[in-house]
């Protein structure tokens, strides 16, 4: 075949490299195909009013925990609200919270909304820093223009 | 307050571990200085100083460490890290390793296990190419040079606080954990390991040669760092999975990513270096991961303190530092790629191999761990990625990894017991597929059987099962025909099994370890039971076989906390198996909370049993939210990996690859590659 180099060394190396093209261009179209139903966009309760996000779709909706707002049912779910002080929605959650969840917290709630606007998380995320406050948060606070200081909760000994 | 001595004196130590950090970084520019001086003009003298500068520079990190400890050993609050890290009422074991639970603490580890492992490279390695070693003790110094300067003057961990409060912040509670106390040493070993192949690397692109003898220093290298961080990461995974209660063991979340991404790459390179060493093919390859198993090493650790990717549990983000860090990581790798690209072309050579070989294998091995780490990269940067394309921030979800990650490591998987069998340059496939045909059966029966067993089907778990029990079953197949067993007297067989080489048995094991976790993961994945329920005592719960009834929660006084503790008994068919004490801890000194999981082994499976916090119920009478897993096979999870580092160890051990060695081989028969 005339297209293809003459040494045996050369056309080897071919194949290594179009083997290489092969498996690396059938991992990039893997990756993204897989992306399609996983991705979940980032929205603070002002970003998801404005945008209406459509119930159902899986987001994660991040900003504090509402003072207050928490209560625990005998079933052992939980409601709390997210605030980002401008906005704020009901949020619920069936399993129990992370040992850092905290009212006046950042916190991280993934799920969708419900056809009643209500927030059904099935994961939230607070971390394991008691000056936590997830970067996501600290933008959409700096956005609303109710960012108070780079260290909320910094408690000096 | 327990002794504390006297403050003059311990002004002095803290002041003398930041003068011996001063020390090690003027005795690392003296090991760059010299080496490449002595690379230069060929002075042997020079070049001897240069290694000394380099124990030296170890030495003065020793005394920097030791003295960080003493600081928190003797809970010295004029410091502030100890202040911010200690409290007087912690147990002394994690005072002790409190000294590297914070970012400058952390940091130190780094340096002292760098010029560690840079000391123990210039004062052994006589045998190799002089030129090659000193610039590799070149680069290690340049290393050094960087990270001490980075922790003496952006993160000193011995810089003092005027006003001395009287007692510390603690050490985060959920940090006070022997995993944990063990798992950024180890994690460390392994990350900072791949600093020497990287040095190597750069002195082989520099020199502009790579032979079996860079090949036979690079291995040992690998298989040591591959090792520690293989244990640092089956810690860590341990750690998250019974201290954090989340009944998970691994949610692909950024700072595991990390760690994982240079473990990957390793991987690789441990395979790819093997063919470079025995074949003399894939040496640009190889010197590319080599430099490519330490950047990631670097990255890994600094993208998660900077603080750009969000993580669950990120510790001491620091924006500032991390712009630092990520600095320094791009001067190093950047430096070495264009040094790869200005040079690797020099490497040529290499025996050919025909389409069928166990090269082939190997390759395929390399090109799907490759993709597969470049994967985790962009699931690890997506949220970056998408940020800058939508203005939104998101991020992919484990199911994302789960099906990425399995998919191409699932071909790399049904190719892995095939390579093994084959001979060098040109295998006969039929022969191998023949001897592995009954590996083949057990493995297709082990999947329809998950298949049929779990409900709701799970076809891509049911593939992982096979994908497993075809790894532990090539593996005993591959050990079989070594031994030629059943073709030859059972004495010959043993005395087969006696003469085996060390490295053959570190591979047979590691591959079996690789099939115990991948079916242990599996399994445990798909057969996950989780049940919860709001309970006072004398409530009962059932989860899948097993049911458990709250007797009683009482609370517990601990060291510097105070716990609710369940009793729990835990029934199987009508019989007691397990009482179940799960707590809850409260840390009055950062007033934060932390969950003690009980687990209690059952066979292979784990019952894992978690206490809520305490809440009202109906009439207001307390009740509290008690969650059970049954988690099949999850002993399997850590066992594999554990034994992975292990055979990492035997193969260590195996004189063709012990350090030193590299050039006083000579082939006698028992090494002879087997076929």
């Amino acid at each position: 075949m005339p297209m293809l180099p003459k040494s045996l060394k050369a056309r080897r190396r071919l194949g290594v490299v179009v083997a290489a093209a092969v498996i690396l261009a059938g991992a990039a179209a893997l990756s993204i195909f897989a992306l399609g139903d996983t991705v979940s966009l980032f929205y603070s309760p002002s970003q998801a009013a404005e945008a209406k996000v459509p119930a159902g779709r899986k987001i994660q909706l991040g900003g504090l925990v509402a003072k207050g707002s928490v209560e625990k049912f005998a079933d052992g779910s939980i409601h709390f609200v997210v605030t980002d002080n401008v906005q704020s929605m009901k949020v619920t959650y069936d399993k129990d919270v992370p040992d850092l969840f905290r009212e006046g917290q950042g916190v991280i709630t993934k799920g969708v909304f419900d056809s009643h606007g209500v927030f059904k998380a099935s994961e939230v995320v607070a971390r394991h820093d008691e000056n936590y406050m997830p970067k996501e948060v600290a933008d959409a606070l700096k956005a609303s223009g109710e960012w108070k200081g780079d260290q909320p909760g910094m408690s000096k000994p | 307050m327990e002794g504390r001595p006297a403050r003059d004196e311990q002004t002095l130590i803290a002041e003398l571990g930041a003068f011996a950090l001063a020390l090690a970084l003027a005795l690392s520019l003296a090991q760059v200085g010299l080496s490449i001086a002595a690379r230069v003009k060929g002075l042997a003298a020079v070049r001897g100083a240069g290694e000394g500068a380099a124990a030296g520079a170890f030495l003065g990190v020793i005394l920097a460490f030791a003295c960080l400890i003493y600081a928190f050993v003797t809970s010295d609050f004029s410091v502030s890290n100890v202040a911010a890290h200690s409290h007087t009422a912690k147990p002394m074991a994690y005072k002790i390793a409190g000294a590297w639970g914070s970012h400058e603490g952390s940091m130190l580890l780094w340096c002292l296990v760098l010029t560690g492992f840079g000391s123990v490279v210039a004062l052994t390695g006589r045998n190799l190419p002089w030129r090659l070693k000193t610039v590799a003790v070149a680069t290690q110094g340049l290393l050094g040079v960087l990270f001490i300067g980075y922790t003496l003057f952006a993160s000193n961990p011995f810089e003092r606080i005027l006003d001395v409060p009287i007692q510390g912040a603690s050490l985060n509670p959920v940090l006070q954990d022997p995993a944990f106390a063990f798992h950024p040493p180890f994690t460390y070993l392994g990350y900072v390991g791949f600093s020497v192949v990287f040095s190597f690397a750069i002195a082989a692109l520099v020199e502009g040669k790579v032979d079996e003898a860079w090949a036979r220093w690079v291995r040992p290298w690998t298989l040591a760092a591959w090792s520690f961080l293989t244990i640092g990461i089956t810690l860590g995974s341990f750690w998250a999975y019974y201290e954090l209660g989340w009944g998970g063991w691994w949610a692909w979340d950024p700072v595991e990513n990390a760690s994982f991404m240079p473990w990957l790459i390793g991987t690789a390179l441990l395979h790819s270096a093997i063919v470079t060493e025995k074949r003399g093919s894939l040496k640009a390859w190889t010197v590319f991961l080599a430099l490519a198993s330490f950047s990631f090493a670097m990255l890994g650790t600094f993208l998660v303190r900077s603080g750009a990717i969000t993580s669950v549990h990120a510790f001491a983000t620091d924006p500032t530092r991390g712009v630092i860090l990520l600095t320094i990581m791009g001067i190093t790798a950047g430096a070495g790629y264009v040094l790869f690209a200005w040079r690797a072309s020099s490497f040529t050579g290499g025996g050919l191999y025909a389409r069928i070989s166990r090269e082939t294998t190997l390759v395929l091995n390399n090109l799907f761990l490759a993709a597969a780490t470049v994967a985790v990269l962009f699931g690890t940067l997506f949220p970056m990625i998408i940020e800058a394309i939508t203005g939104k921030p998101g991020s992919v979800g484990a199911p994302w990894f789960n099906l990425v990650f399995g998919i191409l490591m699932a071909f790399a998987l049904v190719i892995l017991p095939v390579g093994p069998l084959l001979a060098w340059k040109r295998g006969e496939l039929p022969g191998a597929m023949r001897k592995l045909s009954a590996a083949g059966g057990v493995a297709l029966a082990a999947a329809v059987l998950g298949y049929i067993l779990v409900d709701p089907k799970k076809w891509l778990a049911a593939v992982g099962c096979g994908l497993g029990v075809w790894l532990i079953a090539g593996s005993l197949t591959e050990l079989a025909e070594r031994v030629k067993l059943g073709r030859i007297s059972r004495a010959e067989t043993l005395r087969r099994l006696g003469g085996l080489p060390r490295g053959a048995w570190g591979m047979t094991i590691a591959h079996l370890a690789l099939g115990i976790f991948a079916l242990g993961a599996c399994v445990e994945i798909a057969g996950k039971i989780q049940a919860s329920r709001v309970m006072q005592p004398g409530d009962t719960l059932a989860a899948g076989a097993y049911s458990l009834k709250l007797d009683a929660v009482s609370d517990v006084d601990g060291p510097n906390y105070l716990a609710q503790r369940a009793s729990i008994t835990v029934t199987k068919d009508g019989k007691t198996t397990c009482l179940a004490k799960p707590e809850r801890r409260t840390f009055p000194a950062s007033r934060t909370t932390t969950t003690e999981v009980h687990i209690c082994p059952q066979g292979l499976d784990h019952f894992y049993v978690v206490l809520g916090e305490e809440r009202r119920g109906d009439t207001g009478q307390p009740v509290w939210l008690v969650t059970a897993y049954h988690n099949p096979l999850a002993w399997l999870i850590f066992v594999g990996p554990i034994l992975m580092a292990v055979a990492g160890g035997v193969s260590l051990s195996d004189r063709r690859l012990r350090l030193g060695v590299a050039k006083r081989r000579t082939a006698t028969p028992a090494e002879a590659t087997p076929s």
